[in-house]
């Protein structure tokens, strides 16, 4: 198992090495340069402009710049936003409890609700209902994030007045940010309603950004079920006369969540990607949200930081993934 | 007993609120987050919303709704003969905010002005590099290095300018936010205490409002600063909720979850005016939108050419199709809310015909050329690319073929500035402190070729009436020389002048007292919101 994992752990270095000469290169291979965007229309003058360039340590060769980035990265220092002239990791990781909390709540839903839709649909395979949510799973898995957000807040925000707009919490409340996870700090505080608050502010996002991955888990778990259903032990099971609920709750669905892991696991970069948009709607202050206006902004530094922290995120839970699924099917350690 | 400890909690958790639930709160849906909050490090309207406009003054402000200055700081003032020496005598009792961070004993004199320029304009002052990458791109922009030649303390409520040539648009320059006061006592303080940084996380100003606190990307609060030598605000607490998104902004607002929000969409405005419970503010923009050709290529060096594509190009048409109708087509290069428009200038008329037979008498045939089309949206020109076409299909009509060209943002910026650039760019501009100079010298005078003046246009005769109106400080003779040079800008025809826009403010209908500002930004100290 320690072999399995130092293994997963080695694969990582070069990727990581990978991302940060494309997050770094790709930047740079842009034309013009964020000095220029610093005055606007106006134009700067170009002694002046070397000398911004100068201080920002822009001028030097571009190995001599990745070599010094990484040198700082390694001590833990991904550099200054040329924008609000505040360091990277330090905003990152005032933002990211945000993203977490949104995450986890987009996935649980996605889990809670994916699995039996997908489980259920297999056992009534050819049904109305299986139809429905095999149908319900491709407009979700299809339907553009921004548009699907906007819609629910017209419906449920505009028309309805169920859910709040947009924010993590009212504006009412206001305490010191303890976890960053508004869920915990909202009980933490103590006010009467803020948690309640924090929740109906949670429930938009979370759906929009669990609709899909939710549609990739009915779907996988639907397809997984399948295959396991028709397996020999499972038909033994039934033969043995076990209750359908043990046939399928137990024998098959244990099976059949192997593949399923790894869906979840695959998940993580969807996430990602998916909280760009969402919290850009719903205007959520997460890491994804940051990254949109940085790019707005052209701020340089803190796309390439961002999406070095992000895609270390995700090769993370990958890992975590990784040595999971060697936990629950040993033949894969081997 | 457990209902009077369960009113008691409450009524614990509302005084930790400070009386928010009895408060009078105006939320406004800003457009983004800050940069920061020390004005003088940014040049983005959003930065200086949430900074220079609550928490600081400057010595002299802008009237409300107007481009015309009246005192701020400095209560009056005087302007040498030559024009060279700015005496400011400082109000008096002048109180910088308390707040949880800093606790001031003294009131504003002239250290603290002083201090704010100098961090600015002094390489070797403590606070020049206090964050890095602090380049002070608007105090450069403005040219105030070169142009102060030095800033004396005449006595602890009298500060001196020595300016190294007359400067006209100096008085409007300092209405501007990087010329905002910061306190020396705060600043003195945080460098003792090793934490500059602070200054520009942790704002401490005279202004009207004091800075509660800051959650990234989502809120920033004020609480009104009840000591404001100016009069307390009527609103108690004033909230930024962070709201990127324009449709998000609308539903917010028509939620009742905030009362105010700037940009709607243009396709909204319509249905926003049509709500009962809103009310739209509207006003004409402070900026323009040109075509500018390049004048040192022929046979755009010629204005009979220039001005026979103006008459090609059907503005109207663009103002509808890219701002539908709520912009107006310009005939200037100065916004007509600006003093010294000239409204007696007449527009070059759309007439295709007649373009043809003057492109034609000037010798030109089978013309080809490219045009420029930003690949941004601003203010100014919400779809460049649009407006491009619609004037390529007009130019065809006169058998000018015109080829749409494009580059990344910065790289946009930069290659069209180059003299010898090939083809008409159509770029912008939004004023900065309301003077016309800041419009006619800066895009079109002969010191920007090369530079801001993208037509590469150097006009003799035009150049001398900017050029000398900068020099009196007389405003009805400067008024004159500026509406001279416009007509000589229409006769010569270096842009064809696209457009003005319109600016809205949609907002509830129990806000009162919000005046819309032709700078573009956002003032809420004279706003008073109904229960």
């Amino acid at each position: 198992m320690l072999k399995f994992f130092l293994g997963r752990l080695l694969v990582l270095i070069p990727t990581f090495i990978g991302v940060s000469i494309i997050a770094f290169a790709f930047i740079r291979l842009l034309p013009g340069d964020p000095v220029m965007l610093m005055s606007g229309e106006r134009v700067m003058d170009p002694t002046r402009h070397a000398q911004i360039m100068h201080e920002l340590g822009m001028d030097r060769p571009l190995v001599m710049q990745y070599l010094s980035y990484i040198g700082g990265i390694l001590q833990g220092d991904f550099g200054t936003s040329i924008v609000t002239k505040r360091p990277i990791i330090q905003q990152f990781f005032a933002l990211f409890p945000a993203t977490l909390e949104l995450s986890l709540c987009a996935i649980l839903i996605a889990i809670v609700l994916g699995i039996p839709a997908g489980v259920f649909a297999a056992i009534k395979r050819g049904s109305f209902f299986d139809q429905s949510v095999m149908g319900a799973a491709l407009v979700g898995y299809s339907m553009p994030i921004f548009w699907w957000g906007l819609l629910l807040i017209i419906l449920f925000s505009g028309i309805l007045r169920w859910t709040p707009v947009s924010g993590r919490i009212d504006l009412l409340y206001f305490f010191p940010s303890v976890t960053g996870f508004m869920l915990v700090d909202s009980l933490l505080s103590g006010q009467k309603g803020a948690f309640a608050s924090a929740v109906s502010h949670l429930i938009l996002p979370a759906i929009v950004l669990g609709t899909i991955p939710l549609a990739v888990i009915a779907r996988q778990t639907r397809s997984a079920m399948l295959e396991v259903l028709s397996e020999d032990y499972v038909r033994t099971a039934r033969a043995k006369g076990l209750t359908p609920f043990r046939v399928v709750g137990i024998h098959a669905l244990r099976n059949a969540m192997i593949p399923v892991i790894t869906t979840i696991g695959l998940q993580v970069g969807v996430l990602m990607a998916g909280a760009i948009l969402t919290e850009t709607i719903f205007s959520w202050p997460g890491v994804g949200k940051w990254m949109v206006d940085s790019v707005f902004k052209r701020d340089y530094t803190v796309i390439q930081g961002g999406l070095l922290l992000i895609a270390a995120i995700i090769m993370f839970v990958n890992l975590i993934v990784d040595l999971l699924y060697g936990l629950i099917n040993p033949r894969i350690r081997h | 007993m457990k209902k009077k400890l369960a009113f008691a909690a409450a009524l614990l958790a509302a005084t930790m609120l400070g009386g928010i639930a009895n408060a009078k709160t105006l939320v406004y849906c800003s457009e983004g987050s800050p940069e920061g909050f020390d004005p003088g490090l940014y040049t983005a309207g959003t930065t200086f919303d949430a900074s220079s406009r609550t928490v600081y003054n400057r010595l002299v402000e802008f009237k409300h709704g107007s481009t015309e200055i009246e005192p701020g700081l400095a209560e009056s003032w005087t302007i040498s003969d030559d024009g060279l020496e700015y005496t400011f005598k400082l109000r008096q009792g002048v109180k910088f905010q308390t707040t949880d961070f800093f606790t001031p004993t003294r009131e504003f004199n002239a250290d603290d002005v002083i201090y704010s320029f100098d961090r600015q304009l002094k390489a070797d002052d403590p606070w020049n590099k206090y964050v890095a990458g602090a380049a002070w791109e608007y105090s450069a922009g403005m040219g105030f290095p070169d142009l102060i030649k030095a800033i004396e303390k005449v006595d602890d409520h009298t500060v001196k300018f020595v300016l190294n040539h007359p400067e006209a648009p100096f008085l409007a320059d300092l209405g501007m936010d990087f010329a905002s006061v910061l306190s020396k006592e705060y600043a003195d303080k945080l460098q003792a205490d090793g934490k500059m940084e602070q200054m520009n996380q942790q704002p401490l100003g005279t202004g009207p409002f004091t800075f509660v606190a800051y959650q990234p990307d989502a809120a920033i609060r004020y609480k009104a600063n009840a000591d404001y030598w100016n009069g307390a605000p009527k609103i108690d607490d004033l909230v930024f909720a962070i709201t990127t998104d324009a449709s998000v902004r609308r539903q917010k607002l028509e939620a009742g979850e905030c009362q105010i929000y700037p940009y709607p969409n243009a396709a909204d405005v319509e249905a926003l005016k049509g709500n009962p419970d809103l009310h739209v503010e509207e006003q004409a923009g402070l900026n323009v939108a040109y075509l500018a050709y390049n004048t040192l290529v022929a046979p755009f060096d010629k204005a009979e050419v220039r001005r026979a594509l103006n008459q090609a190009i059907n503005k109207q048409a663009i103002v509808d199709a890219v701002f539908e109708g709520q912009a107006q087509v310009a005939k200037n290069p100065i916004p007509p809310t600006m003093w010294s428009y000239n409204d007696a200038v007449e527009d070059d008329k759309y007439d295709p015909d007649a373009a043809k037979a003057a492109l034609e008498a000037a010798g030109v045939k089978d013309l080809k050329m490219k045009i420029w089309a930003m690949p941004v949206s601003r203010p100014y020109m919400l779809n460049a690319r649009r407006a491009a076409e619609l004037m390529q299909a007009d130019l065809s009509k006169v058998g000018v073929s015109a080829e749409i060209v494009t580059y990344e943002w910065a790289e946009y910026l930069k290659r069209s500035s180059d003299k010898d650039r090939d083809g008409a760019v159509i770029l912008g501009w939004t004023g900065d402190n309301g003077d016309p100079d800041n419009f006619l010298d800066t895009l079109l005078g002969c010191t920007a070729v090369g530079g801001n003046n993208r037509a590469q246009w150097c006009n003799e005769e035009f150049d001398g009436l900017v050029k000398k109106a900068k020099e009196i400080s007389d405003q009805a003779e400067r008024t004159k020389l500026y509406e001279q040079a416009q007509v000589v800008f229409k006769k010569e025809a270096p842009w064809a002048t696209i457009d003005h826009s319109t600016t809205f403010m949609p907002m509830s209908k129990k806000v009162s007292g919000y005046t819309q500002d032709p700078l573009g930004i956002h003032r809420f100290d004279n706003v008073d919101i109904a229960e």
